[in-house]
């Protein structure tokens, strides 16, 4: 399993995709942060990240499907998802391999936002005005939509060989496990009887939640069991070829 | 060290693409023939574990194919038919990646050793998608052997050679049988013969013939016939009476003689026609190689 994250891992960064993904990444949050007047923190007069923790969520739907979306696309594609499972290794050791490189890129792209926390801190009146509290719970809460995302990703990955379709597929599941529960929640069904329940299905309420500052058992179980569910399935698939 | 497959089958939907295959293979190389979709690749996956047979059993060293662990795994190497690589990777750097996959100790030693071993080392600075195919297909070889596995399973591992790399590559094959259980399949005849010690013949997903090369090369040599064309055709009892004759076939003019064992009848045929006043206008010998062999059990799908 080490073998196969660090020949994915190694993949991201000796090829172009893992540049894109972080440069992308960097150039939107900073557009939206120090940009955009709508929502530069320069005119919001708050010492607080609450733009990059709003709209990170939104750049990794699409940027965590382009990450996931060759994983094991390629591997089909290429047919040497045949020479993988003649190795010596499982397949949950595979996709776990795989899944653990993705979601260590979606981390490395996080880590030059430490900068604006740094920038927010030297720039907040009196210096050091802000919730480093809630801020390292949403970084939290990041980190774990972005490992859902990345479970996502690949299992779409292992539907199809096509590449597009694996990142369609993973854009759309990731945004209905995001917000489409959220959404859904509203419907006069629901309203007032199933509301809450529903919308804790989604990943929107138990971010908010961690992103308080606050890091409930309940939400960690949610975070664990759909991004285990997602990796399950992908096994699923996979082992299905084998029939 | 076998591999022993007892009413191997594998099914794809309606679709029997492997029936009843049933072999044991051990030490030394064992040709895998059949024509293209008769279900050597089929089979040969079932025998790696990638994947599952419908029915019957393949067990590698006495351990069961499937459900596959990576116990069984890392006793076999296996070369995949279109040599699937990873061509953005360098060759040793995809070398190191698999060595470490099937747990090999001394993993820069060994791959140094099996890029020697393939003919690679004048290549090894290269990325794979740069390489010519037949430098393609040893990466492919050296893959199947990093591990130093007791079975190897070839599929189709000369495609792509010419003919001085292939005469190279055979010499490597052919050291792999020394010690290891290698099978191996092809299309190509001249293979077997250079190659194999024994062949199995596959058409239709069923077995045709299982032999060792000797008893194939006297099925040739039993299948020698001689074919003459005569003016006017007298009594071929006086033929069938002649030593070393078989059965006579008549075409119009044309008479098909077998040939039983290695005897040269030519020239007593020659003498009987002339003394009948047959006129003999042609007479011809024709021996009929493993091609023909291979035909001959592929089209009538006869189990042998």
């Amino acid at each position: 399993m080490v073998s196969i994250f660090w020949r994915e891992f190694s993949a991201f960064l000796s090829g172009l995709i893992g540049y894109l993904v972080i440069g992308v990444f960097l150039v939107l949050l900073g557009l939206v942060m120090f940009v955009f007047p709508d929502t530069s923190l320069i005119n919001f007069n708050f010492a607080s990240l609450d733009q990059l923790f709003d709209i990170a969520p939104w750049v990794f739907l699409f940027l965590i499907p382009a990450i996931t979306m060759r994983t094991l696309a390629e591997e089909r594609q290429q047919r040497t998802l045949e020479l993988l499972l003649t190795q010596p290794v499982t397949t949950p050791q595979i996709v776990v391999g795989k899944f653990l490189a993705c979601w260590a890129l979606a981390a490395l792209a996080l880590v030059p936002t430490l900068i604006y926390y740094y920038t927010v801190h030297e720039l907040g009146s009196p210096k050091g005005n802000l919730d480093s509290g809630a801020i390292a719970g949403s970084y939290l809460g990041l980190l774990a939509l972005a490992g859902i995302f990345c479970a996502i990703g690949v299992f779409a990955s292992t539907l199809s060989q096509n590449q597009i379709v694996g990142f369609v597929l993973a854009a759309l599941l990731c945004f209905v496990v995001y917000q489409g529960f959220d959404y859904l929640s509203r419907l006069p069904v629901f309203v007032g009887r199933y509301d809450n329940f529903v919308q804790l299905l989604g990943i929107e309420a138990h971010y908010r939640s961690i992103s308080r500052g606050l890091v409930v058992l309940s939400d960690v179980v949610y975070f664990a069991t759909v991004a285990g569910w997602f990796l399950y399935a992908s096994v699923v698939v996979i082992n299905r070829t084998q029939r | 060290m076998e591999i022993l497959l007892e009413h191997l089958t594998k099914h794809f939907g309606e679709q029997a693409a492997v029936s009843d295959v049933g072999f044991r293979a051990g030490v030394g190389v064992t040709g895998f023939l059949g024509p293209n979709g008769a279900g050597k690749s089929t089979t040969m996956r079932m025998i790696t574990g990638y994947l599952e047979p419908t029915a019957g059993s393949v067990t590698v060293g006495g351990r069961p194919a499937w459900p596959s662990t990576p116990e069984v795994r890392r006793l076999v190497g296996y070369l995949p038919e279109h040599n699937p690589l990873y061509t953005e990777l360098y060759v040793r750097e995809y070398l190191r990646y698999t060595a470490k996959l099937q747990g090999v100790s001394r993993v820069n030693a060994r791959v140094d050793e099996v890029i020697e071993q393939v003919g690679l080392t004048r290549e090894v600075r290269k990325r794979i998608g740069q390489l010519s195919k037949g430098y393609r297909q040893r990466v492919g070889l050296a893959q199947a052997i990093v591990h130093d596995p007791p079975v190897v399973i070839l599929d189709e591992p000369t495609n792509g050679f010419d003919p001085n790399q292939l005469a190279e590559v055979r010499r490597l094959i052919q050291r792999l049988g020394e010690t290891k259980v290698v099978l191996l399949s092809t299309h190509i005849m001249q293979e077997v013969q250079a190659l194999c010690q024994r062949v199995l013949i596959i058409d239709n997903g069923r077995l045709v013939a299982d032999d060792p090369i000797e008893r194939l090369q006297e099925r040739i040599a039993g299948q020698t016939t001689v074919t003459l064309l005569v003016e006017r055709v007298g009594n071929l009892a006086l033929l069938e009476g002649l030593e070393g004759v078989g059965e006579v076939r008549r075409d119009g003019h044309r008479l098909t003689v077998g040939v039983q064992g290695a005897a040269e009848v030519r020239p007593r045929i020659a003498e009987l026609a002339a003394r009948e006043g047959w006129g003999l206008l042609e007479l011809k010998l024709e021996v009929n190689n493993l091609e023909d062999v291979f035909q001959n059990l592929t089209r009538q799908n006869k189990p042998v």
